[in-house]
């Protein structure tokens, strides 16, 4: 497996290392941990995300205006130490309170709630959403055991606004577990990522096979299949997002096409003309459609297929305008996808 | 004296075991991988070597006069390096079982089984699993009766850790028959099943460590 890095051990300080050159004018790095904070912070409740690295630009990616105001960075494809959550959420309350909104994963679920304890010694209130987006990882009766994968993206978003708002935390939390409970995703995979270091793949996949539903870690899926024509494929990926979630026509939804790392922007657009061309049969209405990779696996070939079901709440929230290094939303008014 | 009838250690004595343990551990990575590649992500041996390398560094740098320090050291290394659910998990294997506990500055095993018995609530607590769920848990809470039950009998050190160490095998032994309730595996249903877990895994490699310390030559 090439990759190109030093010391396996030193990968996640070295990359923080670069990112904190590339963007010094915007960000801070938090003394001793794997943390980000932005520089400009304002006097309100602040949001914080988090996770293991290996994902970028997830998660010190969203750092910025109108999103979240600190990251605290894992080792590879594992979650933040309780200490580094800790640490960046002191850099970054004012006195009003901090959101942790992360992926559903064991590991960072322990991780961030030990954070949670160490913080009301420091008298700092903290509330957390789950992005539980991934409707492959378990069925509706147990959504609580759901992964969270490029759902976290469009839970960011609502979380961001909503502190930039100046709302309450109560406020802040209340509308951002509104967006994780509007937020349905799927992916599909096509070839394994790699963990840098190591020699052999996290799991092995035909050349002519898919795996529908896996995880971004290569966690199991629905099933295991072969390869098939993009349309094809688009449309069972649809069809089980729509029976999973409570999407209808006539709703209005954002719509996110994410890659997992290797596959190619040619590719994904072509996944995304066809979830447009299928949203539109069933009558929902396209208020945005955003393709790109936000939440990769090491070159991990495949992508994910991410709806957020909005109403006028959320969508006043999505229309925030949002900046960071990897990811920006001008402030437009829209009258959906054409 | 001999090691077979040695009734306990001095802080010192207790910081060589777990250092002899973190080597042994991470000689095991390539083994974990294997084993959590399998039904889990593939990176619990990466992690385990993270964290007693981290431990290694901070109880080489520290002489200890309580054991309680060793402990202390060991966990919350493992706490502040990892991440993962392992973190939290192995280190409050550490740590857990040693809040509120008075400086003690030798270690017996009416000791060990107590420290290890409160860290496995403290376990089960945070990580709001059970024996049977494909977890650490199923080689940890074997190996605790096993050396509650040896120190009740009045058992050396040597020999409640020898009980501990094959009663936390048969536990990795019984995880196969488990469906996970955690992590990864959790996802793959009945398919987990055949497969032993990487944390208990890890658990029975620690007491095997941990007996190999003590019966080495030297100890005597």
């Amino acid at each position: 497996m090439k990759k190109i890095i030093n010391n396996p051990s030193h990968v996640v300080q070295e990359a923080i290392e670069g990112f904190m050159f590339a963007y010094s004018d915007s960000m801070t790095k938090v003394e001793n941990v794997n943390g980000i904070i932005r520089k400009d912070l304002q006097d309100k409740v602040a949001v914080i995300t988090g996770g293991g690295s290996g994902h970028e630009p997830l998660f010190l990616g969203f750092v910025g205006d109108g999103l979240a105001d600190g990251a605290a960075i894992g080792n590879v494809f594992a979650a933040p130490t309780p200490n580094t959550v800790q640490e960046v959420a002191k850099a970054v309350d004012c006195g009003k309170g901090v959101l942790f909104v992360y992926g559903n994963y064991a590991g960072d679920v322990l991780n961030f709630d030990m954070a949670a304890e160490l913080l009301e010694f420091d008298d700092i209130q903290t509330k957390t959403v789950l992005v539980a987006d991934d409707v492959a990882s378990a069925p509706a009766d147990r959504k609580g055991d759901r992964r969270g994968i490029a759902g976290d993206v469009f839970v960011l978003k609502i979380a961001g606004a909503a502190s930039g708002k100046g709302l309450s935390l109560d406020e802040v939390a209340r509308v951002t577990q509104k967006a994780a409970d509007q937020t349905f995703s799927i992916g599909v995979a096509t070839s394994p990522g790699t963990i840098p270091g190591e020699t052999e793949p996290p799991f092995v996949l035909g050349d002519d096979e898919i795996e529908l539903g896996m995880g971004i870690h290569g966690e199991p899926g629905l099933k295991r299949t072969k390869l098939m024509k993009a349309d094809e494929l688009t449309d069972e990926l649809v069809d089980k997002l729509l029976e999973e979630s409570n999407i209808q026509a006539s709703d209005e939804a954002a719509v996110y096409v994410n890659g997992l790392g290797s596959t190619t922007l040619l590719e994904l657009l072509i996944v995304n003309r066809r979830v447009a061309q299928l949203l539109k049969k069933k009558g929902i209405q396209i208020y945005d459609m955003d393709v790109n990779s936000y939440c990769t696996t090491q070159e991990m070939g495949g992508f994910s297929i991410s709806l957020l079901k909005l109403d006028d709440e959320l969508k006043e929230l999505y229309d925030a305008p949002a900046s960071s290094p990897y990811y920006n939303k001008a402030q437009k008014s829209r009258e959906g996808v054409k | 004296m001999s090691v077979e009838t040695v009734k306990c250690m001095t802080p010192s004595q207790v910081k060589d075991m777990f250092l002899y343990v973190g080597d042994k551990v991470m000689e095991s990575k390539p083994l974990l991988t294997r084993i959590d590649s399998a039904i889990g992500d593939g990176d619990h041996g990466i992690g385990m070597s993270v964290g007693f390398t981290k431990a290694e560094e901070n109880l080489r740098a520290n002489e200890f006069t309580t054991v309680n320090d060793v402990f202390k050291t060991v966990g919350m290394s493992m706490i502040s390096s990892m991440g993962g659910a392992s973190g939290i998990i192995f280190g409050t294997m550490f740590v857990g079982g040693i809040k509120g506990l008075e400086p003690k500055d030798s270690l017996d095993l009416p000791l060990l089984a107590g420290i290890f018995e409160k860290a496995l609530e403290a376990i089960k607590l945070r990580g709001k699993a059970d024996l049977g769920d494909k977890t650490m848990i199923d080689a940890f809470q074997p190996a605790v009766e096993a050396l509650k039950e040896s120190a009740a009998e009045r058992k050396s050190l040597v020999e409640g850790i020898r009980n501990a160490e094959s009663a936390a095998l048969q536990g990795v032994e019984s995880s196969k028959d488990y469906i996970a309730k955690f992590g990864r595996a959790k996802s793959l249903g009945e398919r987990a099943i055949g497969h032993q877990d990487a944390g208990a895994t890890t658990v029975s490699i620690i007491f095997r460590a941990m007996k190999e310390s003590l019966e080495r030559p030297g100890n005597e």
